[in-house]
């Protein structure tokens, strides 16, 4: 029996406003503990909230980038539910009339595209932070996040595989940086990812009893969560056990879910329109202003890549992903015209150094014009690639241009054919045996050659004239 | 300084301060020593700032006479919050509680040099209209001292019978401000919804609450409210409408003015003595020049059980909040965080508070909503309605302000239905959110005080006064004044 998993994902998005949803307090992360409090966003008596416009205008903007209609008239509810870190015992939120609601994200992998539906975007308050003590009977609560904008992103079941699941988050997160309106940082909690999965008999259209898998903290670990957890269903189903409706949590250490201590009794939110803030309609100038304003995202910006700068449409993707990296090959191709090799460059050299050095590419500190410098001493033959491989991690310590560098540590090509071939007379001399392999059929022998004379020359000679002069010499 | 300062309307005092007759601290404090002689009879305050209000009173004497309260005495309810001064909603919960705030109200009170004396009684987070529900125990009617005043707001309304302040704020959801005012012969205006900022008071039910003044008189009351009206950018429902000077609506004038009267408002239970005065003061009215004519409110009947839906259940969310977590009463003892929201929220708060985070939690829940909650708003818009529609064809409407003069201290507490009927002509004003103002129109053969409600359009406060201010000009009622303590 064949059985097709089904998934829909839960986003929570921390919007980066400049200050809390309902207050006016900072939002700024890694504060001290309840340091960036009010008599609001902790929920004192008599306090009351006042909608800031700017996650609102966030919101906006990321319901109609992913192509969401925006509710006329936009109310706001309480869901009501016990908790020490939620000062008021109740989240303001958003229930039977979402800000923006039936919205699409396309997702590409493999050059194969899918449309996921959207659900939901709505709007709603973070709750504080539990800092559990070891020692001691008591816990502390930090209300530093309590009250900050938090965008609650909802797809319809579309994904059929964890990779899908993946894929969407990286299409999402993508978007939500070109829009500039989060961090989204699953580390600092920027953002949140839930998933529901289900496995039913393939052709079948009954969904199956449906698991909520919490507590991933990683794209990879929402995927290797699913993994786990497609694996786990599929293998009970096909012997012939149920699937109980539950919510499990993954554990990243032992990687697998484990059910969540059993709160059985159903949560009844008692949800209620929020009474101290007034419906309001939104008006559609201000949705056209939004529509307007918004940047070119992802999707366009790769079509317009592939255009613009012949690039393949997997070099596009790569390259349009993070806006970052984005803005700074255009950059880059508009200083040199050798698109290709500043694409290899971004994508193999320079990926490799921000993911070693944990930083963005305005942290590695290589303006556009440096690479580009870079690119052209390879492709005018001053350096060898080797070389400036090392030149680059140069220019990422030192902070300083690739000329400089360059001629500092006298890196500069031999391309003068008679020093080379005095090299390669002397390397020839040294290693008499080498060449009478050679000269005997042994034509890898030659690759020796050729390194010790890159050797002898500490990698500064030309290496296609070494091979040139090599053969010449040897009476190829 | 005479004794006679302790009467003395608000306006009085100021003539009397620009006069240089009298000095802050002069009577600042006779306020004290009238309030500490007295008030151990009626328990009308839960908190007297002996200290703060000496030196504000010795604070403003350097100060030039210009605010338009300056050396007021003035009685907050104690659901509202004052900054660094104990507030509970006489709710043992809030224990210990003092906000780190002012409520926008006490913040205008204080721009305008006002004095605040201290903290008046209150039912349990206004659940009730009797006073009776306070963990602090009942406030007695300075009338009948076996009475209650009223409530919710019956320690501010008593107060100021007694002449300790010649103004208090009280908040009315119900009815909290008028029928407590009706019941102790003062002035309660409870105004427009969204026209004061219910920033800084401790919501009972939001949808419903309102701040409001309670006075001697209805110039004190205009004058009170020309302060505290105004949009607030701390709350979302206040209305962003300038705010008209009250006192100019205070003309000895109905002439032409049309007066309804509704006829769902002749109920049985209503008191034969409060039919009375309630008849005379209609044809006083017309005496005066006033167009009185009959009208319908078809559906009055559902009020009060539309607000025994909505109260409760916003009730059960604001209240929600009181869990021993951050501040107030925490119960020992509690053996993990469920238990310790148990047993606090089981000592915390009283019967009454308790049956309607009850009722609350009932209707709101999953399965219910739809047949109450939902409901419930449904006629809420029926009764508003109604109003929008009467006030097509009059200026105002009067009815009795309670069914009946004040009742006998713990005569009702055991029958919370009979409780709830005291404001069965208060509720749909709050429903429909409109001005209503009580005065005082009358007094039983036993001398207890009764009061006449008038209610108008929304945000036109100033109709109310003007008829309020007509009727008061042309009788006596509001001079008289209890005699408490011999």
């Amino acid at each position: 029996m064949e059985y097709e998993i089904v998934i829909g994902l839960e986003v929570h998005l921390q919007l980066k406003t400049k200050t809390k949803v309902f207050c006016g307090c900072s939002t700024e992360f890694g504060q001290p503990p309840n340091t960036q409090t009010c008599p609001v966003c902790l929920g004192l008596p008599g306090a009351l909230p006042m909608l800031n416009e700017e996650a609102f205008l966030y919101a906006i903007k990321v319901a109609l980038a992913l192509q969401c209609e925006i509710q006329p008239l936009v109310k706001f509810d309480r869901k009501n539910y016990y908790y020490p870190d939620l000062p008021k015992n109740f989240q303001i939120s958003q229930f039977d009339k979402p800000l923006s609601y039936n919205g699409a994200l396309e997702t590409v992998s493999d050059g194969a595209r899918k449309k996921i539906r959207i659900r939901r975007v709505h709007l709603e308050e973070d709750a504080g932070k539990l800092i559990h003590e070891t020692k001691g009977d008591y816990s502390l609560v930090d209300f530093n996040r309590a009250s900050m904008p938090l965008l609650e992103i909802v797809t319809e079941p579309d994904l059929n595989a964890p990779q899908e699941a993946y894929n969407y988050l990286a299409a999402l997160k993508s978007i939500l940086e070109y829009l500039e309106v989060s961090d989204c940082d699953m580390e600092k909690g920027s953002l949140r990812c839930d998933a529901n999965i289900s496995a039913r008999k393939k052709g079948s259209q009954k969904l199956g009893e449906k698991v909520e898998v919490k507590n991933m903290n990683s794209f990879k670990a929402v995927r290797s969560a699913l993994e786990y957890e497609a694996n786990r269903q599929r293998s009970a189903l096909e012997s012939g056990e149920t699937i109980r409706q539950e919510t499990r949590l993954w554990d990243p250490g032992k990687e697998l879910t484990l059910p969540m201590r059993s709160k059985e009794e159903a949560h009844d939110y008692r949800y209620f329109p929020e009474p101290d803030l007034v419906p309001f309609v939104v008006e559609q100038a201000v949705i056209d202003r939004i529509r307007e304003s918004l940047p070119e995202l992802p999707r366009a910006r790769r079509q317009r890549f592939i255009k613009a700068f012949e690039l393949s449409e997997y070099d596009a993707l790569m390259l349009t992903t993070e806006k970052g990296i984005a803005d700074y090959f255009e950059a880059c191709a508009g200083l040199y015209k050798n698109r290709k090799a500043i694409a290899n460059w971004i994508m193999g050299e320079i990926a490799g150094h921000l993911n070693d050095r944990k930083t963005d590419i305005r942290g590695l500190g290589v303006p556009p014009e440096n690479l580009t410098s870079l690119c052209a001493m390879i492709d005018d033959g001053t350096i060898s690639g080797k070389t400036a491989k090392e030149v680059l991690a140069e220019m990422i310590d030192t902070r300083k241009g690739p000329q400089e560098i360059v001629r500092s540590r006298g890196l500069t090509q031999i391309s003068d054919k008679d020093d080379i071939e005095e090299v390669v007379r002397k390397v020839i001399d040294a290693n008499r045996k080498t060449v009478d392999d050679y000269r005997s059929g042994k034509k890898n022998a030659l690759v020796y050659l050729v390194g010790q004379v890159m050797k002898e020359t500490k990698g500064r000679a030309h290496p296609h004239l070494v091979n040139e002069i090599l053969r010449k010499i040897l009476g190829d | 300084m005479s004794e006679s300062v302790s009467f003395l309307t608000a306006c009085a005092l100021k003539e009397k301060y620009l006069k240089r007759e009298i000095s802050v601290s002069g009577v600042i404090q006779e306020t004290l020593k009238r309030i500490e002689s007295s008030d151990s009879a009626v328990h009308s305050m839960v908190l007297v700032n002996r200290e703060s209000a000496l030196a504000r009173a010795k604070g403003l004497e350097s100060k030039k006479i210009q605010g338009r309260l300056y050396g007021v005495p003035v009685i907050i309810k104690d659901n509202i919050c004052v900054e660094s001064e104990e507030t509970t909603c006489a709710s043992k919960i809030l224990k210990g509680f003092k906000p780190p705030y002012d409520a926008t109200v006490i913040q205008k009170l204080k721009a305008e040099d006002a004095v605040l004396i201290g903290k008046a009684n209150m039912d349990e987070f206004a659940f009730g209209s009797s006073c009776e529900t306070s963990c602090y125990g009942p406030t007695r009617n300075p009338w009948d001292l076996k009475k209650a005043p009223g409530g919710s707001s019956g320690g501010s309304a008593a107060a100021v019978a007694c002449g300790f302040a010649p103004l208090a704020l009280g908040s009315d959801t119900g009815g909290s401000i008028r029928q407590p005012a009706a019941l102790c012969g003062v002035v309660g205006l409870k105004p427009t919804y969204g026209r004061v900022s219910r920033y800084g008071l401790i919501a009972f039910a939001s949808s419903l609450d309102q701040i409001g003044p309670i006075a001697k008189d209805v110039r004190d009351a205009a004058l009170l409210l020309s302060v505290i009206a105004g949009y607030d950018e701390m709350d979302a429902t206040s209305v962003n409408i300038p705010v008209p000077d009250y006192s100019q609506a205070l003309r000895d004038d109905v002439k032409g003015l049309k007066v309804g009267i509704p006829r769902e408002y002749s109920i049985k239970g209503i008191d034969p003595e409060v039919a009375e005065c309630t008849k005379n003061a209609i044809d006083r009215l017309r005496e005066l020049g006033a167009q009185v004519t009959d009208i319908s409110l078809p559906h009055t009947g559902y009020a009060v059980s539309t607000y025994y839906i909505i109260a409760p259940a916003e009730a059960s969310s604001n209240l929600a909040r009181f869990d021993g977590v951050q501040y107030g009463y925490r119960a020992s003892g509690g053996k993990n965080i469920v238990d310790m929201y148990i047993k606090t929220r089981s000592h915390g708060f009283g019967d009454e508070a308790k049956r309607r985070i009850l009722l609350g939690t009932y209707v709101l829940s999953s399965g219910y909503y739809e047949a109450y909650y939902l409901k419930a708003q449904k006629v809420r818009t029926k009764i508003k309605e109604d109003f929008e529609k009467a006030f097509r064809t009059v200026d105002c409407i009067v009815t009795p302000t309670s069914p009946t003069p004040a009742f006998g201290i713990g005569e009702r507490m055991q029958d919370p239905l009979s409780m709830y009927l005291s404001d069965v002509f208060t509720i749909s004003a709050n429903l429909a959110g409109l001005p209503a103002i009580s005065i005082p129109c009358g007094f039983s053969k036993r001398g207890l005080p009764v009061g006449l409600q008038i209610l108008a359009k929304p945000f036109d406060e100033e109709s109310l006064l003007r008829v309020a201010y007509t009727y008061e000009q042309n009788t006596e009622w509001h001079k008289r004044s209890p005699k408490i303590g011999g």
